[in-house]
């Protein structure tokens, strides 16, 4: 086995892990989903509620505190196992879940669970193989590996889960984890099998510094919308169901009462979407320098060229759209979820539907 | 900002004609309104979508500046549609009219936009922070202590820790008693003005980026040539096979270099993928010694303030023919164009100049590396491993003197015949490099001497570079900082209260801003140094505590996207004035 294959196997150790997480992350919603709905039956009947269980300390206290971290529940460890007998009808499913595992933890509000902390060591384990994955390529390939689609797609997913991971150093935002690492997933499956080819010397017309300028940003740009969309989804999400959408009021959804707020949600995608903004412009920027060394015009109206300008003006129209008043915040998330479907055609549908300069996908040979 | 954020109302009476507006609109009026609206946010994000609209037909349909050949095949396959779509633009997008008019409405709304914002900000500029509001409780963020410290010093140690290293703009008050309030100190603070500065900065970068592109259109010009190993070119119009120039260009005015290629190296991996591709270039300056210097994919010479660029190569075979009589007809080297990723290339051979009988023409292919198998040639790899030339031919008139100029690619079939071999089929003749031989149907021999490389060289002069250059960075610069510097406001109410001293603050954002917090907490801690503090019984101090996600929620809440706390930074300051 060479180094070559050595990567190719260590990345897909990693997308294994990633899809464990994910699974771990996914677990961790429906548990706060049951969570939910626990306190939405005790608080609409607390009386009720109250005798069946016997030590409802502080409902309304659980009633209030739905944007709280999650690391905030130390102050709750009361709720008795019975807590989950007034599940409603239909659902026992997920209680009967949250039981094999939580048996007599009841979650009266919503605490991290050994899920969690599962899928956040299984995410640190799959970056840590996917770095290693990514290394070993550049080895193999004698230059920095991120010079076709595949190496593009690894790179960008590790930096989404990078960014995702760094966030919750800071900030408790561990409910996109499913969001994240699933879009990583299914991205680094197409990679690994559809778009895959092997390590190898680049071209001519890619031996410069600016492949390692001009892409690394583009790379993490688009981790940071990726992460950016997956707030905004999530929002979206929140909000149909406090509108009371009669699909997302299924108590399925629950989880989705246990993360911030609209507006907090709203402004968490504005935050990353805008770093991805400024670095998108410099990418932009850094693709028209290096498009005037090497193919001698700054400027060309490639399909390349062309989506990524459409790429920065529908998140410029993103960024105005959050400055006019007027605006709802549910329109501004799907300003943000067109400008990331843009990104995406640009990485996909360019690459291998439209003919241009930038035939670096690795995948189409001569021109 | 208040014009530039306002969702321009319908038809707002013009200030100037006050009353029933819409029968006293009049044309006056009337182009106000527009105007309002064009500078309006709501369609400069109308006009942004459209813009990213009308750059989608580009990248689908062929262009005719990119690629002239696949316009005209376009509209060979698809005569009806293509003739409308060409008549509307669609081959030739970015110059079209609609794109144009798109992106200069989205301009003109843009200046409309920031010349007002530059008025305001500047005044701004000189402005004071706003004085503290009545009510803090009103804010998400604020917080309040009880110390024993004196009232005065514990106004100054707020004061000093907010004016510490320039970070605020701080002024100080006095606010009488009242009938229900006891006499207070106040400290107000603004920091962040760069944040207005980088986006007026930004968006002028812009405008300065089309306006330095445009004019760059207009004096650059562009050459293509095509040299062989061991020749050269001056830089005159003349001497390039294609050349384009902007309006504003003369072409006399041109500096006079010329440049010779002396060698060109190609390297390929084993599967036939190119690594490395350099040429080898003696540059002549007017008036300087000749000096050598080499061209690669990314590294373009600098010759005469132009830029010359390595576009292409490829290989030019260096043939000898001899007519019937067995005189030469021709001798030269003819560049065959690479048609795959092994050099398989393609040329035409124009031989008019025979002694006698009738003019030859030869069309076929190079192969580097040749391989065949009866029927069937083919390039194995693309370097000169086993070089053949394969070539059909054809006798007749050439029609080069029919005075229409004729691409050397091809050959003019219509006053030709095709020779055919002695099975009656079109004759082909393999020539492997360093022999000679003969022609079918008696019309001569051909030598295949040697096999030079050739370069495609680009050569554009473009004065706008540095300009263009300069507004993309400062653009740049001018988004980080209207995204990342934080615009806050802070204020401070001191008050004696049964006899010890009330510190409250409170602090209010521009936009989502997770530290906010920190700088009210800051201001606390200062007060705390002066002496034992305590918390205030139903201050958000507990909230404030909280670990990271919620505290920041109900912060980035404070501001809502186009909501009116934290908007309009000017505006507001009124209804904050009391
Ligand atoms: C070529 C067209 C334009 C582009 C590419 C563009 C781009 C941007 C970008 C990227 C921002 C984000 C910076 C920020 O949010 O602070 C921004 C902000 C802004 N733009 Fe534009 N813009 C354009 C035209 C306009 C026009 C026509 C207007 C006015 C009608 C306008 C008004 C504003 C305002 C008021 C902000 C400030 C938002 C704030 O302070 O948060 N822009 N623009």
């Amino acid at each position: 086995m060479n180094v070559a294959e050595l990567s190719t196997i260590v990345v897909w150790g990693a997308t294994t892990a990633y899809a464990l997480a994910f699974g771990a992350f996914a677990f961790d919603l429906a548990r706060r989903a049951e969570v939910s709905t626990a306190r939405r039956v005790r608080v609409a009947e607390p009386a009720l509620v109250g005798a069946a269980t016997g030590s409802v300390a502080d409902p309304t206290g659980g009633a209030s505190s739905t944007t709280r971290p999650a690391e905030d529940g130390a102050a709750v460890t009361d709720g008795g196992p019975g807590a989950d007998t007034d599940e409603p009808r239909g659902d026992a499913e997920d209680a009967g879940n949250a039981e094999a595992t939580d048996a007599d933890d009841a979650p009266a509000e919503y605490r991290p669970g050994r899920a969690l902390g599962i899928a956040m060591s299984v995410t640190t384990l799959g970056l840590v193989l996917e770095l290693a994955g990514i290394v070993l390529r550049g080895i193999a390939a004698g230059r920095v590996p991120w010079a076709n689609m595949y190496e593009f797609t690894v790179v960008g997913t590790f930096v989404a889960v990078l960014t995702f991971r760094l966030l919750t150093l800071r900030r408790d935002v561990r409910f996109l984890g499913a969001f994240v690492l699933g879009l990583s997933v299914v991205a680094l499956g197409l990679g690994l099998t559809a778009f895959y080819v092997p390590a190898g010397a680049v071209e001519p017309a890619l031996q410069s510094y600016w492949l390692v300028i001009h892409v690394t940003i583009a790379v993490i740009a688009t981790g940071m919308f990726t992460v950016g969309v997956s707030a905004s989804g999530l929002q979206l999400l929140k909000e149909s169901r406090e509108s009371g959408s009669p699909r997302l009021s299924h108590p399925r959804f629950g989880m989705l009462d246990q993360l911030p707020s609209v507006r907090a949600l709203e402004g968490l995608a504005f935050r990353i979407n805008a770093i991805g903004f400024v670095l998108w412009t410099f990418t932009v920027m850094a693709g028209a320098v290096w498009a005037e060394h090497a193919w001698s015009r700054f400027w060309g109206w490639d399909p390349k060229e062309v989506w990524s300008f459409i790429v920065w003006v529908v998140y410029a129209a993103y960024l105005h759209a959050r400055t006019t008043r007027g605006w709802s915040p549910k329109a501004i998330a799907w300003f943000s979820i067109a400008g990331f479907a843009v990104l995406i055609f640009n990485f996909t549908g360019v690459n291998l539907l439209l003919h241009g300069k930038h035939s670096y996908s690795g995948l189409d040979t001569g021109s | 900002m208040a014009r530039t954020s306002t969702p321009a109302p319908l038809p707002a009476p013009a200030p100037a004609a006050p009353g029933p507006a819409l029968p006293r609109l009049g044309v006056r009026g009337a182009l106000r309104w527009v105007w309002r609206q064009l500078t309006s946010m709501r369609v400069a994000l109308m006009l942004l979508m459209l813009l990213a609209v009308v750059s989608v037909p580009g990248s689908m349909l062929p262009q005719r500046p990119q690629n002239p050949a696949a316009v005209a095949r376009y509209l060979r396959d698809n005569p009806d549609l293509g003739t409308w779509l060409d008549r509307l633009g669609f081959f030739d997008v970015y110059s079209s009219v609609w794109f144009s008019a798109v992106y200069l409405l989205l301009f003109t709304s843009l200046v409309g936009c920031i010349l007002p914002r530059i008025a305001v900000h500047a005044r701004g500029w000189r402005a004071r922070p706003p004085r503290a509001p009545r009510r803090f409780e009103r804010f998400e963020v604020h917080d309040a202590l009880v110390t024993d410290a004196d009232p005065e010093a514990a106004l100054e140690a707020a004061r000093a820790s907010l004016a510490a290293g320039r970070r605020f703009r701080v002024d100080t008050d006095t606010e009488p008693a009242t009938a229900r309030t006891p006499a207070a100190r106040t400290v107000s603070a603004e920091r962040g003005y760069l944040r207005e500065t980088g986006n007026i900065v930004f968006h002028l970068a812009l405008l300065g980026l089309l306006v330095a592109v445009a004019t760059g259109q207009m004096l650059h010009y562009r050459g293509q040539a095509l040299v062989v190993e061991g020749r050269g070119f001056a830089n005159t119009p003349a001497a390039y096979d294609t050349f384009e120039a902007g309006t504003a260009v003369n072409p006399d005015s041109l500096v006079p270099f010329t440049l010779e290629l002396d060698s060109f190296t190609a390297r390929f991996d084993t599967a036939g993928k190119p690594t490395f591709f350099e040429a080898a270039v003696t540059l002549t300056e007017p008036g300087a010694a000749p000096q050598d210097h080499t061209i690669r994919v990314n590294r373009p010479l600098d010759a005469g303030g132009a830029h010359v660029y390595l576009a292409g190569n490829g290989y030019a075979p260096q043939v000898t023919v001899r007519d019937s009589a067995g005189q030469v007809a021709f001798s030269g080297a003819v560049p065959f164009l690479p048609q795959d990723a092994s050099y398989r290339s393609r040329g035409v051979l124009k031989v008019p100049d025979v002694s006698t009988g009738d003019q030859i023409g030869l069309v076929g292919f190079l192969l580097p590396t040749a391989v065949i198998n009866g029927d069937s040639a083919y390039s194995a790899y693309p370097q000169p491993g086993n070089p053949a030339l394969v070539l059909q031919v054809w006798r007749g008139n050439l029609g080069l003197d029919s005075g229409v100029p004729q691409n050397v690619y091809q050959l003019d079939t219509a006053g030709m015949t095709q020779v055919a071999g002695a099975d009656g089929a079109p004759a082909t003749v393999v020539v492997p490099l360093g022999e000679t031989v003969d022609l079918p149907d008696g019309l001569g021999s051909l030598s295949f001497d040697k096999l030079p490389r050739y370069v495609a060289l680009d050569l554009r002069y473009d004065p706008s570079l540095g300009w263009v250059l300069g507004f993309a960075v400062t653009a740049l610069i001018g988004l980080a900082l209207s995204l990342f510097v934080p615009r806050r406001r802070v204020w401070v109410r001191v008050t004696e209260e049964g006899g010890r001293t009330l510190v409250r603050t409170a602090a209010l954002a521009r936009s989502e801003d997770v530290g906010l917090v920190g700088e009210v907490e800051q201001v606390l801690d200062a007060v705390r140094e002066l002496g034992p503090a305590d918390r205030v019984q139903g201050s958000p101090a507990a909230a404030l505590d909280e670990p990271n996600g919620a505290a920041s929620a109900r912060l980035s809440g404070a501001v809502t996207p186009g909501g009116a706390a934290g908007r309009d930074g000017d505006t507001e300051d009124e209804d904050e004035r009391r």
